[in-house]
């Protein structure tokens, strides 16, 4: 592979990843998108969903919930209000909280927060599609 | 002039006060150390939200979001970050004055605390109050700014609000910590840089989407700033206030003792004069 980026991904708290990387995948709201080195100057907004960095051989998930992305040709900086690698991620945590946010969904009250519950789902299911991969 | 006995009971209690501020003053200068961590950490983050907003603002232009122009209602929420405890000198009254001495109307003022001391205070006089958040301060976590920032988004989208403010006292250092006043919505960023400056950006979806979820975030990261840097404050100031307690017992810990040691030497005075005015008398 010809060019790499600077991959950066800040959170809140802490410097999650900052290395050189060949391509990184992720969902955004406009469905899922892989970026090389040499992208237009784009700002996308995150989808829960799992994010894919490649190094050369290696190849490297975490889960991806929130935040936004903006990518420069040469750097791509990760906003991400939360991120996990997949050994973080406690898994009957996530499949409880899949459950609990079906169970909201199917019962549909006129006290349901649709969108809330359905944000939970989608982290749910990353979550746990992300701990697979470990 | 003081019996020696009441000297030597005062000394005491000084003595195990300056202990109590001691202890107070380390645990301080351990949690400063650790909030100042924080704070530092999440400037990185903070930094890139802050280029990235003021870039699309600038590049919006005239947009016509709600995010960016006051509604019709007059009233104010107002997001307040002091402690949970006191004894840190001036860190919650100076926040407490700032927001008093504003020429707001007291009426117009809707007050969201962060921290029981501020809370309690604005109960007191009469203000009135949103939820309460004062838990939160003890542990700054992001999901809690998260929390607080759909709620106030909630309550200037329905109107029932027309201007978001947050007070907090910024960090700059150990010992200068500036009590600040911001204004959350609607947003107004000066943007000081030259147009070479700014990084051509394109967003998907559109900016005006982009807008509407781009700027709850924005706002959760100056919240959850604001409460880290507050912390930090909170610290630092507790630390100079229980150093400052623990000089000032030193003194009057010398000056007890020097009273002490000068009674003392009276009664031995008064003492020897009277066995040997008892002795002259028999003899």
């Amino acid at each position: 592979m010809a060019e790499k980026f600077k991959l950066t991904i800040v959170t809140p708290d802490r410097e999650f990843f900052n290395e050189e990387a060949d391509m990184v995948e992720f969902n955004t709201t406009e469905g899922e998108i892989g970026v090389y080195a040499g992208h237009a100057p784009l700002t996308v907004i995150v989808n829960p969903g799992i994010l894919v960095i490649t190094q050369g051989d290696t190849v490297r998930n975490a889960a991806l919930h929130a935040g936004f992305v903006q990518i420069l040709p040469q750097e791509i900086t990760i906003l991400a209000e939360i991120i996990e690698w997949p050994s973080e991620i406690d898994e009957a945590r996530a499949n409880a909280a899949k459950q609990r946010a079906e169970g909201r969904l199917a019962e549909r009250g006129s006290g349901t927060d649709t969108a809330r519950a359905e944000a939970a789902l989608m982290r749910s299911i990353a979550r746990i599609n992300a701990a697979k991969l470990k | 002039m003081a019996s020696m006995r009441d000297i030597k009971r005062r000394k005491g209690s000084v003595q195990s006060t300056q202990q109590i501020t001691k202890a107070m003053k380390l645990v301080s200068t351990v949690k400063l150390q650790r909030a100042k961590g924080r704070a530092e950490k999440s400037k990185t983050y903070f930094n890139c939200m802050y280029d990235t907003v003021v870039s699309m603002l600038s590049k919006a232009g005239d947009i016509n979001h709600p995010y960016l122009k006051a509604n019709n209602s007059p009233r104010k929420a107002v997001i307040v970050i002091t402690g949970n405890r006191g004894l840190a000198g001036g860190y919650n009254s100076n926040i407490i004055k700032l927001v008093r001495d504003n020429d707001w109307n007291k009426e117009d003022l809707i007050i969201y605390p962060i921290g029981s001391k501020g809370r309690d205070t604005f109960a007191r006089l009469g203000y009135e109050m949103g939820a309460d958040y004062s838990s939160a301060i003890d542990e700054p976590l992001y999901a809690d700014a998260m929390q607080i920032s759909r709620q106030v988004l909630e309550d200037f989208a329905t109107g029932k609000v027309g201007e978001i403010y947050i007070v907090y006292t910024g960090f700059k250092n150990t010992v200068t910590h500036i009590p600040t006043m911001l204004k959350l919505l609607p947003i107004k960023i000066e943007d000081k840089r030259s147009d070479e400056d700014k990084a051509v950006l394109d967003f998907e979806p559109e900016t005006e989407e982009a807008i509407e979820l781009i700027i709850p975030k924005y706002i959760t990261s100056l919240i959850y700033g604001a409460m880290v840097e507050s912390v930090a404050s909170e610290n630092g100031a507790r630390m100079q206030a229980m150093d400052n307690a623990t000089s000032n017992a030193d003194e009057i810990i010398s000056s007890l003792s020097l009273l002490y040691n000068r009674a003392r030497q009276s009664a031995i005075t008064q003492e020897l004069t009277e066995i040997i005015a008892g002795a002259q008398a028999i003899s």
